[in-house]
């Protein structure tokens, strides 16, 4: 993974620059302290996930592993239903990021373009749901979806975001806003539609923002554990932290570590390609929004 | 005249035309809920049975249950210790990555990397660190000759086993410090810095006020999320040892859920949702006079 290159250093001035050579030390030493210690635990967690069963168990833990147990990258998916977890996950963190990015460019585009009566409200009222705690809705939202006979599908997990998420429409809507007006002037004088507007101008510029959508909208879906505890019954539709979320269960005698350490990597890496490959429109898109 | 008039219309119309995705799931995922919470808050309920209607007594039992004021101990304690030390562990890591150092985009990606790990395999991961056989942190104590306590079971560390995980996560807030830094025009500190202003009297005057908005902006989105724990309670300690990590919204899950007690939670989540509100109130009202909004006008 390259690394991020974001913001720009100061330059100092010269008067400073005579006297920073110790605060340079100092700060690189502690920066590389922390990033040991932050690193470790990663570091152990990918070792731990290709040592045996019986060497998991040795302490003082060992750094490499004795033997290489390939074979717990295939263990998983027999015991653990792993491949079903792992397609049920994608599935609908696939259909969420789609959703979330068509919902939320949308209605960041009305608030942004469009200086209709009710702007200012209706905008405050969607900032302040952002505090609305999702512990505080769960159970009406429950019984309205057992009505609807969707306990242990996906669409509780799925359809709610298609509706729009408060955060990623603010971010949009920052990002919208500062489009030049004159590019939609230009549109309108060759006759274009507000629609088409939206799709042909305002989309393609903003890839950052979107990216960073997209990127926030998967890792929401991927990590969520409380709704898909609460809606899906049947095993063979459980999500992936649900699944992982069993290994701890008491039904183990001796939790199985090495399994543990898999999922986590395993479970890590749909988020570091994301990160990966959109890294630099992400950083990108959290510069140029501002969190303000 | 009428030509403005019509253009205010359309721009109202197109306005409304694109917000409506949102509005209609403003009404059915957030309105409606949060009304029918109300009223299900005053009844007996089981999901099941119509709900009955009970007045305040979910309420005033709620003040008389052990579990629900250690649930608020808990949360609190965990809230005060980790959203303070989060934001100024990220902000230390902001500031110190935004100088012309070394590997500085190698540091950036290394801290953030464990923001990207969150959630269940997260849990999973420091499920394992902190075991006291086998795990990773008593080892590296035992480095320094300490003797590490068994924190997930033991109901005196259990919690702030808890803390030390949530600072493995400082990156994530460190990233929008950064952002928010880049945003201090050099030309201010320039200028300071020629009137003979040290490094620390800059940050004090020039640094913070300018990235006081970020400041504020993860106080209180970090406060409305510990307030929310779920995840390391049902995966790590089931909200032991002896409900040392009964989170609120532990609480609110097991008699919803596990009790099938919907009338009592929704009381629950009432309360929360309350405490939410007042305590962000609380925050911008304070934060008026400390926060500095480009323009010069505080809102």
């Amino acid at each position: 993974m390259s690394t991020v290159k974001a913001t720009r250093p100061l330059d100092p001035s010269p008067r400073l620059r005579r006297r920073i050579k110790p605060v340079k030390i100092a700060s690189f030493t502690a920066l590389l302290v922390t990033t040991f210690l932050m690193l470790l635990p990663l570091f152990f967690m990918v070792s731990t996930s290709l040592k045996s069963k019986r060497e998991m168990l040795k302490f003082p833990p060992t750094f490499l592993p004795e033997s290489w147990a390939l074979r717990n990258y295939v263990d998983i998916f027999e015991t653990l239903q792993f491949g079903t977890l792992y397609k049920n996950s994608l599935i609908i963190a696939g259909f969420s990021v789609f959703g979330t990015l068509l919902s939320s460019a949308l209605v960041a585009y009305g608030f942004a373009r469009y200086r209709g009566r009710g702007n200012n409200f209706w905008f405050i009222l969607l900032l302040s749901t952002m505090m609305l705690p999702y512990p505080a809705i769960m159970i009406p939202q429950f019984v309205l979806f057992s009505k609807m006979q969707w306990i242990d599908t996906f669409l509780p997990l799925i359809v709610p975001a298609f509706f729009g998420s408060a955060y990623n429409i603010f971010l949009l809507r920052q990002f919208f806003s500062t489009l030049p007006e004159e590019l939609f002037d230009a549109g309108r004088i060759d006759g274009c539609g507000e629609l088409r507007m939206w799709r042909t101008i305002a989309l393609p510029l903003s890839a950052p923002a979107l990216a960073t959508v997209a990127i926030f909208a998967f890792i929401y879906s991927w990590n969520d554990l409380l709704t898909p505890v609460l809606y899906l019954s049947s095993s063979d539709k459980f999500t992936l932290p649900v699944g992982m979320a069993s290994l701890t269960s008491s039904r183990f005698r001796i939790p199985p570590w090495h399994l543990l350490m898999v999922a986590s990597v395993l479970a890590m890496v749909p988020i570091v390609t994301l990160f990966a490959i959109a890294q630099k429109q992400f950083v990108e898109g959290i510069v140029l929004t501002g969190i303000k | 005249m009428s030509v403005i008039k019509s253009e205010s219309r359309r721009q109202t119309f197109y306005m409304y035309l694109f917000i409506s995705p949102w509005l209609v799931g403003f009404l059915i995922f957030a309105l409606y809920p949060i009304l029918s919470s109300l009223y299900y808050s005053f009844t007996d309920y089981d999901i099941i049975h119509p709900p009955r209607f009970i007045g305040l007594a979910n309420y005033t039992e709620m003040f008389h249950n052990e579990l629900f004021w250690r649930s608020v101990k808990v949360t609190l304690r965990y809230t005060f210790i980790s959203v303070p030390v989060q934001l100024l562990l990220g902000l230390g890591f902001a500031l110190l990555l935004h100088q012309t150092i070394p590997w500085r985009g190698f540091f950036r990606t290394a801290m953030y990397f464990p923001s990207m790990v969150s959630g269940v395999a997260m849990s999973l991961l420091w499920y394992w660190i902190f075991n006291p056989q086998i795990g990773l942190f008593n080892y590296m104590l035992s480095w320094f000759g300490i003797h590490g306590p068994a924190w997930l079971m033991n109901p005196d560390t259990a919690l702030y086993a808890l803390i030390i995980m949530s600072l493995w996560t400082a990156g994530s807030g460190m990233i929008l410090f950064l952002a928010g830094l880049q945003g201090v025009p050099a030309s201010l500190i320039e200028a300071a810095n020629l009137d003979g202003a040290g490094r620390f009297r800059i940050f004090l005057n020039i640094t913070l006020p300018m990235i006081s908005p970020v400041l504020l902006f993860q106080l209180i989105m970090g406060l409305i999320d510990s307030f929310q724990v779920f995840t390391q309670a049902f995966v790590m300690t089931q909200g032991g040892p002896n409900y040392s990590t009964w989170f609120y919204v532990y609480n609110l899950y097991t008699s919803a859920f596990k009790e099938y007690r919907a009338g009592y939670s929704s009381a629950l989540a009432w309360v929360l949702l309350i405490v939410v509100m007042l305590f962000t109130a609380v925050i911008m009202r304070l934060s008026r006079r400390y926060v500095h909004y480009e323009g010069g006008s505080s809102r």
